[in-house]
């Protein structure tokens, strides 16, 4: 079959005008044929479906469902050559499965499911006229590949344009900067640091000072799993910038893990004050607050000597 | 362009209105460390709010302004650094350590007070304190 598949596509390349009318006819003769057994092939699919286990978190009759439209588009492009309905059709059908859990490969599997169930019935039909079989079958493959591709594409990038929504989402969301009284601001930090959401957690800040007019930052990073020397560079940084708007920095929640890596790999947080927790941190930042006031002459002469 | 040097109490205000050339920056440095012997001035503050850009020269001047009025007996404060160059600034390693800043005019004036009167303090009823 391979010989003479390749022998009737240099015999296109000849003359492509004749052939390419007659491959036209034949995919009109084709989608006819798709027509007529539309009930039966879309059954047998929607069981095929089911027997290798696919789309398992859908229902048998949205299975169906799904099937019936999908298989109509499918034929509609094979029909008009044209993939843009096709295309807006897996598109709005990825937006519905996606959520419900559906993966790539059951999605490219339905498809090649449904490429070979239709294949399977153009070789019943032309069984006993082989050289016709050939034919049709050069017009169907590429049209049903370039189906393939289409509906699988649409599902991939669905996905990807759910990803990067998401990300989006997550990376506004993963930046509060917290007023916890006047003067005092709380950045509490959770999840991997990577160098761009470092850059934006620094500028978040310093705008937050300055509008804030903050004197003291406590920054928390109990929610950081791990720490490599960009970002604690990073986080050096920062604490500087902030002292250069004229605010204290205070980081808490050095896990022991972070502790251990940051010492062994040598980076210099002498100038950085650090306190255990969360609530060490802001009793800290208080105690900076308060020191900060105005003086009250002899009052705050006593305090100091006594307290400390 | 000149930089216009104010005179407020006791302190010096030095307020920095556009993009200075090295040469105005060092004209800045010399008029500051003058002007603070002959006014006996506690404190100098330089306003940078107007600057969106600071160069090293820039950052190094300004040390340069602190350490040395501090030798005349004048505290400095730099003020109204922003957020931006603030960032560029330590990205550059141009950290301005030693020297205070904090965010605005205002502030700066608070911290001036701050600074001033605990001096006086500490001349004399902090001796007993030193000891124990």
């Amino acid at each position: 079959m391979d010989t003479k598949k390749s022998m009737s596509v240099s015999a296109r390349a000849s003359d492509p005008q004749a052939l390419s009318e007659s491959s036209a006819g034949l995919l009109r003769e084709l989608v006819a044929h798709l027509r007529q057994n539309r009930t039966q092939l879309r059954e047998e699919w929607a069981r095929r479906i089911t027997r290798a286990e696919l789309l398992t978190a859908m229902t048998e009759e949205e299975i169906f469902a799904e099937a019936t439209a999908v298989y109509d588009n499918y034929v509609e492009a094979l029909e008009t050559g044209t993939f843009e309905a096709l295309q807006a059709y897996s598109r709005r059908l990825s937006e519905r499965i996606i959520p419900r859990g559906v993966e790539t490969d059951e999605v490219v599997g339905i498809v090649l499911l449904l490429r070979d169930v239709l294949a399977r019935s153009l070789f019943t039909k032309y069984q006993d006229n082989v050289e016709k079989l050939n034919r049709i079958l050069d017009s169907y493959e590429p049209a049903a590949n370039r189906i393939a591709n289409t509906v699988a594409v649409g599902f991939v990038e669905e996905r990807e344009r759910i990803i990067r929504q998401q990300q989006e989402a997550i990376r506004e969301l993963s930046t509060p900067v917290l007023q916890v009284r006047e003067r005092l601001l709380i950045l509490p930090i959770i999840g991997v640091i990577d160098p761009q959401r470092a850059r934006q957690l620094t500028e978040q800040l310093l705008r937050a000072i300055r509008a804030n007019r903050a004197k003291v930052v406590v920054i928390d990073v109990t929610g950081v799993a791990a720490m490599d020397s960009g970002v604690a560079n990073h986080l050096v940084q920062t604490v500087e910038a902030s002292r250069l708007l004229g605010a204290t920095v205070i980081v808490t929640g050095l896990s022991p893990e972070i502790a251990q890596t940051l010492v062994t790999i040598g980076v210099d947080l002498s100038e950085m004050a650090t306190v255990g927790d969360l609530q060490g941190g802001i009793e800290e930042a208080e105690r900076l607050l308060a020191d900060r006031a105005p003086p009250t002459t002899q009052v705050r002469e006593i305090a100091p000597e006594s307290q400390r | 362009m000149e930089v216009p040097i104010l005179r407020q109490g006791q302190y010096l205000i030095a307020s920095i209105q556009s993009a200075l050339t090295d040469a105005d920056l060092s004209h800045l440095r010399e008029a500051l460390v003058a002007q603070v012997g002959r006014s006996r001035c506690r404190g100098v503050i330089v306003d940078v709010t107007a600057l969106d850009v600071m160069d090293s020269f820039a950052v190094r001047t300004l040390r340069d302004i602190a350490h040395m009025a501090r030798l005349r007996g004048a505290e400095t404060v730099i003020v109204g650094i922003q957020p931006d160059v603030a960032f560029a600034m330590v990205q550059l390693g141009l950290t301005l350590k030693g020297v205070a800043t904090v965010l605005d005019l205002e502030e700066g004036l608070a911290f001036l007070n701050r600074r001033t009167e605990e001096r006086t303090f500490e001349t004399k009823p902090k001796k007993p304190s030193g000891r124990g």
